[in-house]
């Protein structure tokens, strides 16, 4: 089992012509049952064509009509990005994923709007995208590091996830699925949403939660895990070292008036029974320790 | 993105936001004659920075005639002012503000910012005018009245006299705060800003709600369609590393160590630098060179560090998905090469194309410190930097 999808979901790529929904798309359709969950890809303009052997329509409706995808993931560029997740909404898919980095707030506040009582659900943006290894994957992470197993893996972070997840294939450990959830202040899902998930799903032992600086969206989660995780979490976050009032990259990742610091985060998490990290070399010793 | 106080003051004031009248001087000389075109008998010396608490710094003085607006203009400008937010090396005051002096009656606190939690503008007002609001928040949490605003409405006329009654506006003049309260959110909205702040909006002796100080950040994800905002950006307030960085699309903060820092990934950077820490040492910056980094991106990284008089090594710690270890391996040796390094260097390479990567390292010939995970780079990079 896993969460959110499988090898049995069919997927639409917004923007697949484009240089990044190329290269991606082409990667997503290699990995494991990728051929058969990339159905179709959606640039106005270009409907008609295809692109490796996957159709491309004009919109999402159509797309979605005539495959029958529930999901898609997007790759266009910031300034048409937050109205291709409306176009998505609006065509009821069930789970969007946004992979662009550098949507305006502004944006985004607008579109989580429209977003609120549709059943949509949106991962990202600025984010890697989600996987469910051996089976499918929806974004730009890379596929060989990831094997099947019982760990799922919910980060605000690229790269740091593909660390938690290399550490966990060196001691043996697969996972269930991954999801990265993007490092931008205003988003779809959070830690909370994920955890709720992988709660739930049965083949899903345990759960490396990766978080890093700005906002309480950990802490938010950290007291829902204490009151009803049947399952051990373990956690890291990420810039205990980071100066306040700094953008640390992500556009999320700021301490903003003395608020959102790894110290606070790090000590709600093991109030709340989260075994916590301080060493990111050490997150899959720490997931390892709790099974 | 940050602009002066100055430049903040004059986009409110489009929105219809009472301010004092003003004049930005880039010299003595100019504040002299903005004092004469003002008139009156006060005015207001301020030094534009982009750091806050300048008043406790020294930055703001009332001047009670023409000769002490001299003194203080002479005194302030070109001095190194010193807040809490600077650091202790200061900012050099190279721009003044000559404003009208105010008859404060009360002095009162308004602020925007976007709410990660409800994805929405939060308007936070409070009666405790002139402090810094995070202390108000901390010490007195029950003076802030926050406001979410609904994007599709703006702010209602009734949420903006409620919160100026709540935060002590009297009621003759709580129209004249809803139109200041309205005008700043538009601001906000309509130029994309992040954080827009006055602190303090002030309600003078003759009757009038007046935004006596401003403050505006700007998210620089949306710069792209405000070109007149663009324009208001001051370099000389910026780390020239990070102008520099900005130039590579390098996302790089200079910070106080001596272990130069290169990662690909926001995350990983920062836990890179949490890690030398952890170690015993210290990072010299935060330094993510993105998921396309090319050899000449790498260079430049390595170039922007080498600035550094301080720095006693470097981590390259990458972990290669798209971006694959041999390209990332390629760039270091040409890197390494073109700035003929002479602190150690240690690499950790992982991901995609590991083995070549690490081979292209090994035969290049270079005294490169190979480590094979990530505590072993931050044990090898911290002892190399102890010399």
């Amino acid at each position: 089992m896993s969460i959110l999808i499988n090898k049995d979901t069919k997927v639409i790529t917004q923007g697949i012509t484009g240089k990044t929904g190329m290269f991606h798309t082409k990667m997503c359709k290699e990995y494991a049952f990728g051929a058969q969950c990339f159905v179709a890809g959606v640039t106005p303009k270009k409907g008609g064509q295809n692109y490796e052997g996957i159709p491309i329509y004009e919109s999402v409706k159509e797309a979605r009509a005539q495959t029958g995808a529930t999901v898609s993931v997007i790759y266009v560029p910031p300034p048409f990005a937050a109205a291709a997740i409306d176009e998505a909404v609006e065509a009821g898919i069930d789970l969007v994923i946004c992979i662009t980095e550098g949507i305006p707030v502004r944006d985004m506040i607008r579109t989580r709007y429209k977003m609120q009582g549709s059943k949509t659900q949106l991962i990202g943006p600025n984010c890697p995208g989600l996987i469910t290894p051996d089976e499918i994957k929806i974004g730009i992470m890379p596929g060989h590091i990831h094997k099947k197993g019982p760990i799922g893996v919910v980060s605000r972070s690229g790269t740091l996830t593909y660390e938690a997840v290399g550490q966990l294939r060196e001691l043996g450990l697969g996972q269930s699925s991954c999801v990265g959830i993007g490092g931008d202040p205003v988003n779809g899902m959070k830690h909370i949403d994920v955890m709720r998930l992988f709660n739930d799903d049965p083949e899903t032992e345990a759960v490396i939660m990766v978080g890093e600086i700005g906002g309480s969206d950990e802490e938010l989660c950290a007291r829902w895990i204490k009151d009803n995780m049947k399952k051990p979490v373990i956690g890291f976050i990420a810039g205990v070292t980071a100066p306040p009032g700094k953008r640390m990259g992500h556009a999320g990742a700021i301490i903003s008036g003395g608020k959102g610091t790894a110290q606070e985060k790090l000590a709600v998490m093991e109030e709340c029974g989260i075994k916590v990290t301080k060493n990111p070399a050490e997150m899959g010793k720490t997931l390892k320790s709790v099974l | 993105m940050k602009i002066h106080e100055y430049q903040a003051k004059e986009i409110l004031r489009k929105f219809g936001v009472t301010t004092p009248r003003g004049i930005p001087c880039f010299s003595v000389e100019e504040a002299v004659v903005a004092g004469k075109a003002l008139g009156g008998n006060v005015a207001v010396v301020k030094a534009q920075i982009h750091a806050g608490g300048r008043g406790k710094g020294g930055g703001v003085k009332v001047a009670k005639s023409p000769a002490e607006l001299e003194t203080y203009a002479k005194q302030i400008f070109g001095m190194q002012l010193v807040t809490h937010q600077t650091g202790p090396a200061g900012q050099k005051v190279r721009r003044l503000l000559i404003e009208e002096g105010a008859d404060i009656k009360k002095e009162l606190y308004v602020g925007m910012v976007v709410d990660r939690g409800t994805q929405r503008v939060a308007l936070m007002a409070s009666s405790e005018g002139g402090m810094d609001i995070e202390e108000v928040a901390a010490h007195t949490p029950e003076k802030i009245h926050t406001i979410f605003i609904d994007p599709t409405k703006g702010l209602l006329d009734s949420d903006a006299d409620d919160v100026a009654l709540k935060i002590g506006v009297p009621e003759a003049l709580v129209p004249q705060a809803r139109t200041l309260l309205q005008g700043l959110y538009r601001a906000f909205d309509e130029t994309d800003a992040s954080l827009a702040e006055i602190n303090p909006m002030v309600v003078t002796g003759d009757g009038r709600v007046v935004a006596l100080d401003a403050k505006m950040n700007f998210d620089s994800n949306a710069l792209y369609r405000h070109p007149e905002i663009t324009a208001l950006r001051d370099l000389d307030e910026e780390d020239p590393n990070e102008i520099e960085a900005s130039k590579f699309d390098l996302s790089y903060i200079s910070l106080d160590g001596n272990i130069g820092c290169l990662v690909n990934g926001a995350g990983l950077a920062m836990a890179t630098m949490d890690i030398v820490k952890l170690y015993g040492g210290s990072p010299a910056n935060f330094l993510d060179v993105g998921g396309g980094a090319t050899t000449e991106k790498v260079t430049e990284a390595f170039k922007l560090m080498l600035k550094n008089p301080n720095l006693k090594a470097i981590l390259v710690n990458i972990f290669g998905g798209i971006m694959k270890c041999d390209v990332i391996a390629a760039g270091v040796v040409a890197a390494a090469r073109e700035v003929k390094l002479a602190v150690p260097l240690v690499v950790r390479l992982e991901g995609t194309n590991v083995e070549l990567g690490k081979q292209i390292l090994a035969e290049s010939g270079l005294p490169i410190i190979s480590a094979v995970n990530m505590a072993d780079a931050a044990a090898k990079v911290v002892e190399a930097a102890r010399g």
